[in-house]
C-alpha cells in the first residue's frame, strides 16, 4: 500500500514538473513571436521620421522616398503572413536604396537627426533578426521537448503541438524577387 | 551546456558561502574559547557570516559598481551603446541590464549582479571611444554571456566576500605589527588570540588570493567568448575589440584585487604580463583572438 502511494506521488510530481516545463517553453515561444512583432512595429514608427528628415535634402529623389513610404504602408496593411513577408522584404530593399542614395548627400549624412534615425533603424534591423534568431532557438527547445521521452507522453496527453520555425512560416519571403539596385 | 554552467555557478556560490562561514566559525570558536565561551564566539561568527553573505548577495552589485566608480547612464547619454545592449538582450532572451560607464581611458568592461533580472554591465569611456559598432556588440555579447550563465553571481560573491576578507586581513596584519606591542605591555596574554588570528590570516591570505584566481578559470573566459560569437553570429567583432584592448598599455586605476577577475581582460597587469603570466586570472588575449577567428 505504502509502496503504491509512493509510486503515485512520484508519478504525479513528475507529470506536474514536465507539464510545467512544457507550458514554460510554449510561453517562451509566444513571447519570442511577440518580440518580433514589437520590432517590426517599431520600424514602421521610425520610417516617417526618416522620410521627413531626408525630404529636406533629397530634392531630386522624391521617388525613393515615396517607395519607402509605400512599402511601409503595404507592410502595415498586409493581412496574410505571406503578404506581410513580401512587404517586409520590399521595405528592407527600399530602405537600403534610400541609405545608398543618401551617401551622395554629404549634408544629409552629417545631419544629427539623420544620424540618430539611422542608428535607430540599424538597431531595429538587428533587433528584428536577433528576435527571429531567438524565436527559432526557443521553438527548437520546445519542439525537442515535445519529441523526447518522457515529456512526449505528457505533450501528447495535453495536446502540445510542434511550432513552426520562422523561416518555414515565411517560405514566401525567399521567393520574392530581390529589388535590383541600378 | 549553458544550464550546466548555471548550475555550477550556483553550486560554487553556495560552497563559497559555507566555506567562508566555516572559516568564520572556526575563528569565532577559538576567540570565544579564549575569552571563556566558545559557543558565544560561534554564534557571533554565524551572525557575522550570514550578514556578510546577505550583504554580498543583495548589495554586492552596488558595492562593486561603487568601488569601480561606475555611473549609471540613460539611453540619451549614449544611444548606440543602449541599442547594442538592447539588441543582445533580445538575441539572448535576457532582460535589459542596467548600463554603467566608468570614466577612465583604459579600455575594459565587466558585468555583475546576482541574476539576469538584477544585472549590470559597465564599460570604460576609453573602450567606448575606441570601438566601432560591431566591436562594441562583441564586447557586450561577451558580458551578457557572463550574465546568462550566472558567472556574474559567483564572481560577485567571490569579489565581495573573499575580497573583503583579503582586504581585512591586509589591514589586520598591518595593525598587529603596529598595535601589538602596546597591548603586550599592558597584558601579557592579550596578544595571544590576536597572534592566532594574525597567523591564521597570514596562512589563509594567499589561499584566498588563489581562490579569487580560480574564480575566473581560463575556461570561463573562452566559454563567454564562444557564446558571444554564437549570440552575434559574428566572432570577428569581439576578436578585433580584444585586439584593440590588447594593444592598449594603460592600467585601469579603479580595479583592485577584489574586482580584477570581473573584467573582460585583466585590468591590472601590463600587456606583456597579461599575455604570458601562468597564474593570470585571464587567458592570454592572443589565444582568445585566434580561437575566435577559427570559429
Amino acid at each position: 500500500m505504502i509502496v503504491f502511494l509512493i509510486v503515485v506521488i512520484i508519478v504525479v510530481v513528475m507529470v506536474t514538473g514536465l507539464y510545467n516545463t512544457l507550458v514554460k517553453l510554449k510561453k517562451r515561444c509566444e513571447n519570442g513571436w511577440a518580440q518580433i512583432d514589437v520590432q517590426l512595429k517599431r520600424r514602421y514608427d521610425l520610417i516617417p521620421n526618416l522620410v521627413e528628415t531626408a525630404k529636406g535634402y533629397m530634392k531630386h529623389e522624391r521617388e525613393v522616398l515615396e517607395n519607402v513610404t509605400k512599402a511601409r504602408q503595404q507592410a502595415i496593411d498586409a493581412s496574410s503572413v505571406k503578404d506581410q513577408a513580401a512587404a517586409e522584404n520590399m521595405l528592407t530593399s527600399t530602405l537600403r536604396t534610400l541609405f545608398a542614395v543618401a551617401e551622395s548627400y554629404p549634408d544629409l549624412k552629417a545631419n544629427t537627426n539623420m544620424l540618430a534615425v539611422q542608428e535607430e533603424l540599424v538597431s531595429t534591423e538587428n533587433k528584428i533578426s536577433f528576435a527571429r534568431q531567438h524565436f527559432n532557438d526557443t521553438v527548437m527547445a520546445y519542439n525537442t521537448k515535445i519529441e523526447v521521452f518522457p515529456s512526449n507522453i505528457i505533450a501528447g496527453m495535453f495536446n502540445f503541438v510542434e511550432r513552426e520555425f520562422f523561416e518555414l512560416e515565411n517560405e514566401a519571403e525567399k521567393e520574392v524577387p530581390k529589388v535590383s539596385f541600378e | 551546456m549553458m544550464y550546466d554552467r548555471i548550475a555550477a555557478n550556483r553550486r560554487n556560490s553556495i560552497i563559497l558561502v559555507f566555506g567562508v562561514m566555516a572559516f568564520l566559525v572556526t575563528l569565532g570558536y577559538f576567540l570565544g574559547e579564549y575569552y571563556g565561551n566558545g559557543y558565544f564566539g560561534i554564534g557571533l561568527a554565524v551572525v557575522v557570516g550570514s550578514v556578510s553573505a546577505l550583504v554580498s548577495y543583495f548589495g554586492g552589485r552596488g558595492v562593486i559598481l561603487k568601488i569601480s566608480r561606475a555611473k549609471k547612464i540613460e539611453k540619451k547619454d549614449h544611444p548606440q551603446l543602449f541599442n547594442v545592449v538592447d539588441e543582445l538582450a533580445i538575441a539572448s532572451g535576457l532582460p535589459m541590464p542596467d548600463i554603467y560607464v566608468i570614466q577612465d581611458s583604459a579600455p575594459n568592461a565587466f558585468a555583475t549582479g546576482r541574476d539576469p533580472g538584477h544585472a549590470a554591465v559597465a564599460i570604460t569611456t576609453g573602450l567606448l571611444d575606441k570601438l566601432d559598432r560591431d566591436e562594441l556588440q562583441g564586447v557586450m555579447a561577451h558580458e551578457l554571456s557572463h550574465v546568462q550563465n550566472r558567472d556574474i553571481l559567483f564572481s560577485m560573491m567571490v569579489g565581495v566576500m573573499v575580497g573583503s576578507i583579503a582586504l581585512l586581513s591586509d589591514f589586520f596584519l598591518r595593525s598587529v605589527f603596529w598595535g601589538g606591542g602596546r597591548k603586550r605591555s599592558k597584558n601579557k596574554g592579550g596578544s595571544v588570540p590576536i597572534m592566532i588570528i594574525a597567523l591564521l590570516l597570514a596562512i589563509l591570505a594567499p589561499i584566498f588570493a588563489r581562490i579569487m584566481q580560480m574564480a575566473v578559470s581560463r575556461q570561463r573566459e573562452y566559454l563567454a567568448d564562444a557564446s558571444a560569437a554564437q549570440m552575434t553570429r559574428y566572432p570577428n567583432g569581439l576578436a578585433s575589440a580584444l585586439k584593440k584592448i590588447a594593444e592598449d598599455p594603460e592600467v585601469l586605476e579603479v580595479a583592485n584585487r577584489a574586482t580584477q577577475h570581473l573584467y573582460i581582460v585583466n585590468p591590472i597587469k601590463p600587456f606583456e604580463k597579461r599575455a604570458k603570466s601562468l597564474f593570470s586570472t585571464h587567458p592570454p588575449i592572443e589565444e582568445r583572438i585566434s580561437r575566435l577567428l577559427e570559429m
